[in-house]
């Protein structure tokens, strides 16, 4: 029997990163029954930062949680609907609850790479709403694979189903992804997955690296649809996958057709590896910053490249978007002095 | 009343306790007669013994046998055992400077009510959050300008380093505590706080991001509004700085305030420990002031 992949989809909600989270509820509605179509196993839908992230901070979502989740649930019959939820963002009370109400399949609890503690709660709330609960651990590059190991054996215990580790910053070169995996999968009883960014040109070649290396979960989105310059694009890994020998239970066409749909339907300017991207992930720093970054740097005329290497020194991370201004502040004081020691 | 200092005992050992035991120990007008946890071995309870304090491991019990040597109670222990500590220390008598997100008292930020606090002679005292302790002031001297606040938001990033496991199982009740605290002192319609755990290393130093959506903004106003404020919290935490002072971005007013910690049991970058205790000193040293007035 060939080996089953399990694709789990968040292009209605890393995609959410590409356009301000403007996604529409049309939009929402119109994939979702595509890719249910399709035979997509999980759709993971929502602001880009998951459930309760809408904010100043990471950006105002156009729809609700509660219109989204209604909405995805209404056009998903076959297919599971995850969330994303990150503590710190996102309360059991507040949120949680009424992602349970609302029919929620896959809970996916988020914390940055070292931080599994503080999912404990959220795992066992969801748990105990009898969902499916997988461990998510971002910014994963920032750690070795050790320590994402004693991470992930946290999330275990605490009773997630799965582990997930991403690659945020799309900072991965395929040998990296591999002795990542690789260790997880030995230190864990439960399924491993990946979630690659573009940023380095990678998102296949390590989306397939993490499979060799046993993963047997992975995201990908609808062309690429995600945070800077996207993710692994979703249809070329179901092709991929597919010449390798794998199973995904995605049908091919109609997956290419939800991929036409969706770039017709919400893609208003499909995910490239722009120079700044390529900053982003040489620098390590998480890829959904590059709007602002962008933004904040012309309105200040400094270099976004120079903002995203600062960035990186800073060790920034996701849900750090304040620093942004901060920093670019910063270098253009420092090039004001320079030009005024010159002049 | 003689000159004798208030006699504190600090409930719950990890890094919020064992950082107020230090500042405690500083005060001129307070001292710490018992410091409680239930592990002799624990860092923090290492620490008291090397500095000679009176110590116990007998949680809310070394409380209760010792209480007629008690005047004030700091717990700093969790939002859950707060809630089953506080009847027994209500039924002592005992002012309680609560550190956790249990919000069962009035919630203090000094900056703002410490003379209110004292006057009420409150019993129950909530010292709200650490990214509380650093927006509410800010958020309060926007609105004190300002009647016309539709929404505030918080965003405040600690390093890891600094969030011990209290800190972590409390997300929830960080975000609920510091979300009311903002509405209660604001007036906004609506309220967010958002706190995010930065595992960079080295680690990163406290910062807290303000936000707020005006309808008419009154910039000029709302910086010197800002500005006397910063005064009346660098008074009790010498490490506030401003470093990005009220700006319009994108239609909304942003403010960046960072705090960087005396480095008293954490290092400095612990900023967020520093505030919540620099204020529960502060109001306790004003307790004790009044108390020999």
């Amino acid at each position: 029997m060939s080996k089953q992949i399990l694709i789990s989809d968040p292009t209605l909600r890393d995609g959410n990163h590409a356009v301000r989270h403007q996604i529409t509820k049309e939009s929402f509605a119109a994939y979702c029954a595509a890719a249910d179509r399709a035979g997509v196993p999980i759709v993971e839908v929502g602001h880009g930062n998951g459930l309760g992230a809408s904010s100043m901070l990471v950006g105002e979502c156009l729809l609700t949680d509660e219109t989204i989740l209604r909405t995805a649930r209404e056009n998903l019959p076959r297919s599971k609907m995850a969330i994303h939820a990150i503590p710190g963002f996102c309360t059991i009370q507040r949120h949680l609850t009424m992602a349970v109400e609302l029919g929620v399949d896959v809970i996916r609890v988020a914390s940055h790479c070292t931080e599994a503690d503080i999912t404990q709660r959220h795992i066992d709330f969801a748990r105990k709403n009898g969902k499916e609960v997988y461990g998510v651990l971002m910014m994963s590059h920032m750690a070795s694979p050790e320590m994402l190991a004693d991470e992930a054996r946290k999330m275990e215990a605490y009773g997630a189903e799965a582990l997930v580790i991403m690659d945020s910053a799309g900072a991965y070169l395929p040998a990296d992804v591999s002795r990542r995996i690789g260790t997880l999968v030995d230190a864990l009883g439960i399924p491993v997955g990946f979630h690659a960014h573009n940023n380095l040109g990678m998102g296949i070649a390590n989306s397939v690296a993490a499979v060799e290396a046993g993963a047997t979960i992975i995201d990908g989105s609808a062309r690429g649809f995600g945070a800077g310059a996207g993710n692994a694009q979703l249809e070329v890994l179901v092709a991929v996958f597919k010449q390798m020998g794998y199973e995904t239970g995605i049908d091919l066409y109609k997956m290419l057709d939800a991929a036409d749909l969706a770039e017709k339907q919400m893609i208003q300017s499909m995910p490239y590896i722009s120079s700044t991207s390529i900053v982003s992930g040489m620098s390590g720093v998480f890829s959904g910053f590059i709007k602002q970054v962008n933004s904040i740097g012309a309105e200040h005329g400094v270099d976004p490249r120079d903002i995203f290497f600062e960035l990186g020194r800073r060790n920034a991370v996701a849900g750090q978007e304040s620093l942004i201004l901060e920093v670019a502040l910063g270098l253009k004081a420092v090039k004001a002095l320079a030009g005024a020691a010159c002049a | 009343m003689t000159t004798r200092k208030t006699r504190v005992a600090i409930l719950g050992t990890g890094n919020i306790g064992t950082d107020l035991l230090i500042k405690a120990m500083r005060s001129a007008t307070l001292e710490c007669t018992l410091f409680v946890g239930r592990n002799f071995r624990s860092d923090g309870m290492q620490k008291a013994s090397n500095l000679g304090v009176n110590i116990s491991d007998r949680g809310l019990d070394g409380i209760v046998q010792q209480a007629d040597n008690i005047d004030i109670v700091f717990d700093a222990t969790s939002a859950a055992a707060h809630f089953e500590h506080w009847p027994v220390l209500q039924a002592l008598g005992k002012t309680v400077i609560d550190m956790t997100p249990a919000k069962i008292g009035d919630l203090c930020v000094p900056a703002i009510n410490a003379e209110q606090i004292v006057a009420s002679r409150a019993r129950n005292i909530n010292m709200i959050t650490c990214g509380g302790q650093a927006s509410v002031p800010i958020a309060n001297a926007i609105a004190a300008v300002q009647d016309d606040i539709d929404y505030i938001e918080v965003a405040s990033s600690i390093s890891s380093r600094s969030a011990g496991p209290a800190t972590r199982a409390n997300l929830d009740e960080y975000i609920e505590t510091t979300e009311q605290a903002l509405i209660k002192f604001s007036g906004a319609g609506q309220a967010k706080a958002i706190l995010i755990l930065n595992p960079a290393r080295p680690p990163i130093d406290m910062q807290t991001t303000i936000y707020a959506k005006i309808r008419n903004p009154d910039l000029a106003a709302i910086r010197a509004s800002v500005d006397q404020m910063m005064a009346r919290i660098i008074a009790y935490v010498p490490g506030y700085q401003l470093i990005v002072p009220p700006t319009i971005e994108g239609g909304k007013i942003m403010t960046t305030v960072k705090v960087l910690g005396n480095g008293d049991y954490l290092p400095r970058y612990a900023g967020n420990l520093d505030i919540i205790n620099c204020a529960a000193i502060g109001i306790a040293e004003a307790i004790a002031r009044q108390g020999k007035e």
